[in-house]
């Protein structure tokens, strides 16, 4: 083995995996509040209170990310990845980004256009980004719904490819992105 | 913020799940076109609050209008000073207006609108006038419960008027365009635990947004119909 091979880069950079893990339980809690929220009745004012800041908050941490990320260097392709899974990963990684920063945004413009206070906490109000206007606030509030479905069977498609490559085709991809550092073998 | 005020002193339920049993128990029987007078029972053995709380709500004469009758927020909600201490309040709107009972014993009122013509007549008159009277709570009395009155002897404050100088139809208002949210608040105003406010918000969200999604038809109350 030669020492070229054993220093290659096989993990994302340790602030890649901490923003991954990071957005993974925050938009695996934003879901589950959503739909709780939207099934519950005296509970209903508590969990939208936690899901707008929080939605806020996974809007920052992903444009931070993404930034992050274009100033990171990638470790290389899985050798076990065919031509069309390398030609497919940056789309995919794309629309989940773009699904991220949209779906917050969505939740931000229908609060503008049905003209409710965005309140994030206490006396702290975001500004509206959207006119006033209820025909709006119901085609977003739709969207909403439809992003949030969206961006759960893509969490399932991504969580599906990593586990076949890991314990399927055996490749270590799960290790790529582990919180814990992994050493070359 | 907004907020509906009932003419009742105290709510008939206290839960959610208890409003939706009590209309589950109150819904007519397709063949008789009444409700079934065993499933009410079984409702009110299992709801002694509700119980209560109809005899508090039926010996509360009803106002012979709108504009003379008092509204109760019914829920409790919580103000908050600068330093941060809080106190339970309710509040009421009481009528600057002379309370008359309604006439309960003669034949009903073929026109069903009456009192709402009575209202715009009344405000086209002269402007009609409540005072907000705010109910300040102490330790023991609940918050999470409509049912209960506070007792009478509670400190109540004047804060202010309400004054109603002209009505509006649905075309020319801007109340068709918000949700009707309770838990809308301003600084220095907090939910208490009463389970109802944040179900009217659930509730309310749904039929908003519904509605907002409808094509929007003129308003059946037309503007003429509310001005001079």
């Amino acid at each position: 083995m030669s020492v070229s091979v054993a220093t290659e880069q096989r993990q994302f950079t340790p602030l890649m995996r901490l923003f991954h893990w990071l957005t993974a339980a925050l938009v695996l809690t934003i879901l589950g509040i959503g739909v709780a929220m939207v099934a519950s009745l005296a509970d209903y004012h508590r969990l939208v209170s936690i899901h707008r800041p929080l939605g806020i908050l996974i809007l920052i941490v992903v444009v931070i990310r993404f930034v992050n990320r274009h100033y990171s260097t990638l470790p290389p392709f899985p050798a076990t990845m065919s031509p069309r899974e390398r030609s497919v990963a940056p789309t995919s990684e794309l629309f989940l980004y773009a699904l991220l920063v949209v779906q917050p945004l969505v939740g931000w413009g229908m609060l503008s256009a049905a003209s409710y206070p965005i309140t994030l906490y206490g006396s702290i109000h975001l500004f509206p980004i959207l006119p006033h206007n209820v025909m709006l606030y119901a085609v977003l509030r739709r969207a909403h719904t439809v992003l949030a479905y969206l961006l759960f069977l893509t969490f399932l498609a991504h969580l599906g490819a990593v586990l076949f490559h890991t314990w399927v085709m055996r490749d270590g991809t799960f290790s790529r992105m582990a919180p814990w550092k992994v050493r070359a073998q | 913020m907004a907020h509906a005020m009932l003419n009742t002193p105290v709510f008939a339920v206290n839960t959610p799940q208890a409003f939706y049993d009590r209309l589950l128990a109150a819904q007519p029987n397709p063949t008789t076109g009444k409700p079934d007078p065993q499933k009410m029972a079984a409702f009110l053995a299992s709801h002694p609050e509700t119980v209560q709380a109809t005899k508090i709500i039926q010996s509360h004469p009803a106002s012979s209008g709108f504009e003379n009758s008092t509204y109760y927020g019914l829920n409790a909600f919580w103000f908050m000073d600068a330093s941060g201490r809080s106190i339970p309040v309710r509040w009421s709107l009481a009528p600057v207006q002379p309370f008359a009972p309604a006439n309960t014993t003669g034949p009903a009122r073929p026109d069903k609108n009456y009192l709402f013509d009575a209202l715009i007549a009344g405000i086209l008159q002269q402007p009609l006038q409540w005072h907000l009277i705010i109910t300040t709570g102490q330790a023991n009395d609940p918050t999470n419960d409509a049912t209960i009155p506070w007792p009478d002897a509670r400190e109540q404050v004047d804060v202010g008027t309400l004054t109603l100088d002209h009505a509006e139809s649905e075309d020319t208002s801007p109340c068709r365009d918000i949700n009707f949210d309770p838990l809308v608040l301003p600084e220095g105003m907090a939910p208490s635990d009463d389970p109802l406010p944040s179900a009217r918000s659930a509730v309310y969200s749904q039929s908003f947004t519904r509605r907002a999604g409808e094509k929007k038809l003129p308003s059946t109350v037309t503007p003429s119909e509310v001005r001079k």
